[in-house]
């Protein structure tokens, strides 16, 4: 096997320009999708990042039935003081997969200024949990927060910016709440606005935070209810295998009607910007797909010229004895040496074009999120995939060739000129 | 029993939709340890002979026999075991491989074909680069080398397997007449040093002369055989 490396090293050096030319590609290609896989996937994953952690968290409990009319904002699917045990506990039973996790109630209500009345979405949250979930929920508030476990007190309120703008509120202002409860009944209170935030779905977003125990106030719930549990992982790689033990456990608990009580949803279930990922993921793949065509193209089209070039070579070793199958290897290696030599070449200039661009601190935005600077990486796993599909596309393509030169007569071979 | 046996062999092409006899019932019996030549003019058969008897090309009928094997139902794989472990090859251009070296040219069919460890093939490389004269050059790249140099590689590479028979195809075509008689000199030195079996076309009447036996050959058919 040496000796057919060394002949096929040789072989590739016997026509400099051409295998130069060739390489040349395939490291273009190489550095191309490194480069492309580091920014794309260093942004995808840093979008992701900034929704989970300061919106919707990982992973998201509620009772079944609740995320279908989640429009609605429904008070009637509440987990009550037993579901919530039952998920503490399973929460609890999973502290080593499981970083933190907040209680919420979500509802609609009516925010007036005593003058102007509009329409809101709150969050009732324990602070303490809710900072722990989705530590980077502080980056959207406008003002400093001192104390970011205490970032809503009871009788305070955070409203978004636009309704803020619209009514024209500012911290410290008094506002009045007006909620149904999910008897029907209507009940109001009287905060007071502690921040502004931004927008968490964008400019036209109307979310707002209060603690949860001026939300049960206001929505007359006596003792403990909930209905939403945002969880953080510690892993979010192992975002799919979190979601599976969760899923197994939470199943267990049944309902009235012997049913799941509760419903599991991941990140990319509850938000638009999964589909944003799945894009990117299949530029990724295209663009990997155009390196393979590449890398296919031009061994195969250098190979089958260099079988054309070689006719009378192969004639004479086949004359002397070499198996077909030796002249197989020895133009596969062929393909395989320009594949690896490339390959490797291409690995550490993408390796040290991503190094480049962490280094020359490129910086965005993303809404509230100012100066965000771009972190380019490429997991060892990653690169050794683009570096196998290198390979292995310069093995398939060389194959057709070198089955011609394994099949050749030498009788026919010998007589070319 | 006769090294090489050929039994009514009849080689036919196709040239396009002709078929053309190469080779007419050709029957020949060659001995162990002879020098010996096919001569004739271009298109008589020659070339087509020594394919036949050096197994890169089947006859269309007739029977051909090397060392008691007989060679016609060969697979291909079958052919080039046999070629590697019998046979040794010298052709008209030298068809040394560009990209290895003098040296290397000669330990290609002992690393490709035989196998052989590394001190024994460098121990037996060293002999026949000795025995050919090309000791020095052994580093030399075929691009380095003149004709009559690359022609005493490539009999280096053709006997350093140690087959019983060398088939030379117009050794000596490319080769100005003082290279010429040196390499049919030094075939002749190997086959008695060796006790090999030789068998050269060529269609130098001058060249003709070195062998022991001699067959003419025309219009794919043996016309005659001299023994010198």
């Amino acid at each position: 096997m040496k000796s057919i490396f060394k002949i096929a090293i040789r072989n590739l050096m016997r026509y400099k320009r051409r295998s130069l030319m060739t390489a040349l590609l395939i490291i273009i290609g190489v550095v191309m999708v490194i480069v492309f896989s580091g920014v794309s996937d260093s942004f995808k994953k840093m979008m992701i990042g900034s929704i989970t952690d300061s919106m919707l968290g990982h992973l998201q409990i509620h009772k079944t039935g609740y995320v279908s009319s989640i429009e609605n904002l429904p008070l009637h699917l509440n987990i009550n003081d037993q579901g919530i045990k039952q998920v503490e506990k399973i929460l609890n039973d999973n502290s080593e997969i499981i970083d933190s996790y907040s209680y919420r109630i979500k509802f609609s209500a009516m925010l007036s200024n005593y003058e102007e009345t509009t329409n809101i979405r709150l969050t009732g949250v324990y602070p303490e949990m809710e900072n722990a979930a989705v530590p980077r929920l502080m980056e959207r508030i406008n003002e400093e927060v001192p104390d970011p476990d205490n970032f809503i007190e009871q009788g305070k309120i955070i409203i978004p910016e636009n309704i803020a703008r619209g009514l024209q509120l500012k911290p410290g202002d008094e506002v009045v709440l007006v909620a149904n409860n999910k008897d029907g009944s209507v009940n109001g209170v009287s905060l007071q606005v502690s921040h502004t935030m931004e927008g968490l779905l964008g400019p036209t977003g109307r979310d707002g935070f209060i603690h949860i125990e001026d939300a049960k106030v206001l929505l007359r719930i006596e003792g403990n209810e909930i209905n939403e549990v945002a969880i953080r992982l510690k892993n979010p790689d192992k975002l799919v295998s979190a979601n599976k033990i969760m899923y197994e456990e939470l199943s267990q608990v049944k309902n009235e009607q012997d049913k799941s009580a509760f419903e599991l949803h991941t990140w990319a279930d509850l938000s638009p910007f999964s589909t944003i990922a799945t894009i990117v993921d299949l530029l990724i793949i295209t663009v990997r797909i155009v390196l393979i065509a590449i890398v296919l193209v031009s061994i195969l089209n250098v190979m089958m010229m260099s079988v054309y070039e070689r006719v009378s070579e192969i004639g004479t070793i086949s004359a002397i004895g070499t198996l077909p199958s030796k002249i197989l290897w020895l133009f596969l290696a062929e393909g395989f040496t320009l594949g690896i030599i490339s390959t490797v070449i291409g690995d550490i200039i993408g390796v040290f074009a991503l190094i480049i661009i962490n280094l020359s601190n490129i910086n965005f935005s993303f809404g509230r999120m100012k100066g965000i600077i771009l972190e380019t990486s490429i997991s060892p796993s990653e690169l050794l995939s683009v570096s196998l599909i290198v390979i292995i596309i310069a093995g398939i393509s060389s194959l057709h060739p070198a089955l011609k030169a394994s099949r050749m007569q030498p009788v026919d071979a010998l007589r070319h000129v | 029993m006769a090294l090489v046996t050929l039994n009514k062999v009849s080689k036919n092409y196709l040239m396009g939709e002709v078929s053309v006899e190469a080779l007419k019932d050709v029957n020949l019996e060659i001995e162990e340890q002879t020098f010996l030549s096919f001569t004739g003019p271009s298109g008589s058969g020659k070339t087509t002979l020594l394919n036949l008897i050096g197994c890169l090309d089947k006859p269309t009928t007739g029977e051909i026999t090397i060392n008691n094997t007989v060679l016609n139902h060969f697979s291909g794989k079958e052919a080039a075991m046999f070629r590697g472990k019998n046979l040794g090859f010298i052709f008209q251009n030298f068809n040394l491989l560009a990209v290895l070296t003098a040296y290397e040219n000669i330990e290609y069919p002992l690393i490709m074909v035989q196998n052989l460890p590394v001190k024994e093939r460098r121990d037996r490389i060293l002999y026949y680069l000795n025995a050919v004269g090309m000791t020095d050059q052994k580093d030399k790249y075929p691009s380095q080398l003149s004709g009559g140099q690359k022609q005493r590689v490539a009999v280096a590479r053709a006997l350093v397997t140690n087959p019983k028979l060398v088939l030379a195809d117009e050794p000596t075509a490319n080769l100005d007449h003082v290279s010429a008689f040196r390499v049919i000199e030094l075939m002749r030195k190997m086959q008695h040093e060796l006790k090999t079996t030789f068998i050269f076309s060529t269609h130098d009447p001058k060249i003709v002369k070195e062998a022991e036996i001699v067959y003419a050959l025309e219009d794919g058919r043996i016309i005659n055989k001299q023994v010198n």
